[in-house]
């Protein structure tokens, strides 16, 4: 069961307030982009084995979508923080450096 | 290889049972090989399995990171079943159905399949309406599955619950020859054989690296040193992202943990498989006597083999409204298996843009019922290079050009 805290409404509780809303940060390629970059963004996804950057919906709270950290082998979440960057801030990467100092960063 | 029989075990009894040998060999890995296969589990020693037996292909080495049959292959719920909506799904889920039929007696090794049934019980209009759609289906792909009314659901599971009050049992999908069978002596059956036309299954021997050179895959780099291949299989249903990423190409595969757990043995009560997929619990009961639950999947990505309590709970309060003599069972053990979910919800028989590696994936929650037909179509791809009729339709390139076999429409729910 994860704790999760919602940086909209400022309230933590248990994953069962949530819904998953997966990967985080995807580029969106629409109408016109080529075949490689459609596919890419709807189906390929990174799935990496440790920090992982998801979508979160507070649907049993205040309903705002926001982002966060988290680590896929343990998961530890490493930071909650609102929908609205097109990816990570810098306290968020330096919140999961210091836990994991061997991360490569956010590619 | 020794070969099991009546007369063997009648013969060791004279003996203290002092001439047995070990079911497979365990040597250390050569420095090259035609096949390399990663992950010995069902879906990859079957792989192995069928090169030899199909194809002469027997310089191969299947090599697994942890012990054999130890992911996925035993962190199932052993259920058997081909009743699908889409043809490519039914084709090669009722070829591995089949395969299973004779697989004891293929094997020499007895995999303990139990044909005793399957039902998937229809407890709102709209799932009424979807399963009889499957059957009519059904009838067309050659699969012999059965809308059946409530009072035979009750005759067949006398603990059923058929009256609600939230959900009651309208009808279900019958699949008489669908079943379970003992998911551990399918991966130990399939290794003896691979073990016994002298391929090398390698345990303890984790993949850390891909070496390619021109579009091709020359040697895998392991724990146990570099394995050169002349054609790589990569097997490894949740791990198959990290694989990939070392060969070098991205898949539309997500891992998430899918769970289950067994009640205390009890006498038996129920000898058929029964589905509940609008509260999404299923069930059946063991030769042990426990009963056999299978619950949801994590709505997030993760790698830790283990569930989550509430998933437990949500599956359980469903199954004991339709199931009220459970309610006084206590559960024993829950593990979770990590699952690779591609986008549509049906597995990856594929090529890569490697030229000689070679992917199978994606099976999600279907894995362990599939393993004779996925080897099957898996151990055709890589002898000929290309897919054959059963794997043609289940390429990578689909997601690029909108090919879904969409089994997640037409299930509605994990399947």
């Amino acid at each position: 069961m994860l704790i999760l805290t919602c940086p909209c409404c400022g309230v933590t509780a248990e994953e069962t307030e949530f819904h998953g809303g997966g990967e985080a940060h995807l580029k969106r390629f629409g109408p016109g982009s080529d075949d490689a970059d459609y596919e890419s963004y709807m189906f390929s996804r990174k799935n990496p084995r440790g920090v992982h950057f998801e979508r979160w919906r507070h649907v049993y709270g205040c309903g705002k979508w926001f982002l966060a950290a988290r680590c896929t082998m343990t998961l530890e979440v490493f930071a909650t923080y609102p929908a609205q960057t097109l990816e990570p801030p810098a306290d968020v990467i330096t919140a999961i450096k210091s836990k994991r100092p061997e991360w490569e960063g956010f590619v | 290889m020794k070969r099991y029989s009546a007369f063997a075990i009648a013969r060791e009894a004279f003996r203290q049972h002092k001439g047995w040998d070990e079911a497979w060999s365990s040597p250390e890995p050569r420095a090259a090989y035609d096949v390399v296969i990663v992950g010995a589990g069902g879906h990859g020693l079957a792989t192995a399995y069928y090169l030899g037996k199909r194809y002469g292909i027997t310089n191969v080495a299947i090599i697994e990171k942890g012990w054999l049959g130890g992911g996925n292959t035993g962190r199932n719920t052993t259920i058997i079943r081909s009743n699908y909506l889409q043809d490519p799904s039914a084709a090669i889920y009722e070829k591995a159905r089949s395969l299973y039929e004779t697989l004891s007696q293929d094997l020499n090794y007895n995999i303990m399949f139990s044909p005793r049934g399957v039902m998937m019980l229809a407890q709102t209009e709209h799932e009424k309406r979807g399963y009889l759609r499957t059957e009519r289906a059904n009838a067309l792909q050659g699969v012999e599955t059965r809308f059946i009314q409530p009072a035979e659901v009750k005759k067949l599971v006398p603990i059923i619950n058929i009256d609600g009050p939230r959900y009651p049992v309208l009808g279900a999908l019958w699949q008489p020859r669908g079943g379970t069978a003992r998911h551990d002596a399918v991966a130990w059956g399939y290794a003896r054989a691979c073990s016994d036309m002298g391929m090398h299954v390698i345990e303890q021997c984790a993949v850390t690296g891909v070496e390619s050179a021109g579009g091709q895959v020359t040697a895998v780099n392991t724990t146990k040193g570099t394995i050169s291949c002349k054609k790589l299989g990569i097997v490894v249903a949740g791990h198959s992202g990290a694989l990939a990423d070392m060969a070098g190409f991205r898949l539309p595969v997500e891992s998430v943990a899918l769970q289950a757990l067994v009640s205390e043995p009890i006498k038996p009560c129920m000898d058929v498989v029964v589905m509940a997929n609008t509260v999404h619990g299923y069930m059946s009961q063991s030769d042990k006597g426990e009963m056999v639950i299978g619950g949801g999947a994590d709505q997030f990505n993760n790698y830790t083999q283990r569930g989550s309590w509430h998933h437990i709970e949500e599956t359980v309060r469903a199954l004991v409204e339709t199931f009220p003599m459970i309610s006084r069972l206590k559960m024993l053990r829950q593990w979770g298996g990590i699952v690779d979910m591609t986008g549509d919800r049906s597995p990856i028989i594929s090529k890569t843009p490697l030229g000689n590696c070679f992917i199978n994936c994606g099976w999600g929650t279907g894995g362990f019922k599939s393993i004779p037909g996925s080897g099957w179509a898996m151990a055709e791809l890589i002898a000929k290079g290309e897919p054959g009729p059963l794997a043609e339709e289940f390429s990578m390139s689909r997601f690029r050009e909108g090919r879904f076999i969409d089994e997640s429409v037409a299930a509605g729910v994990a399947h």
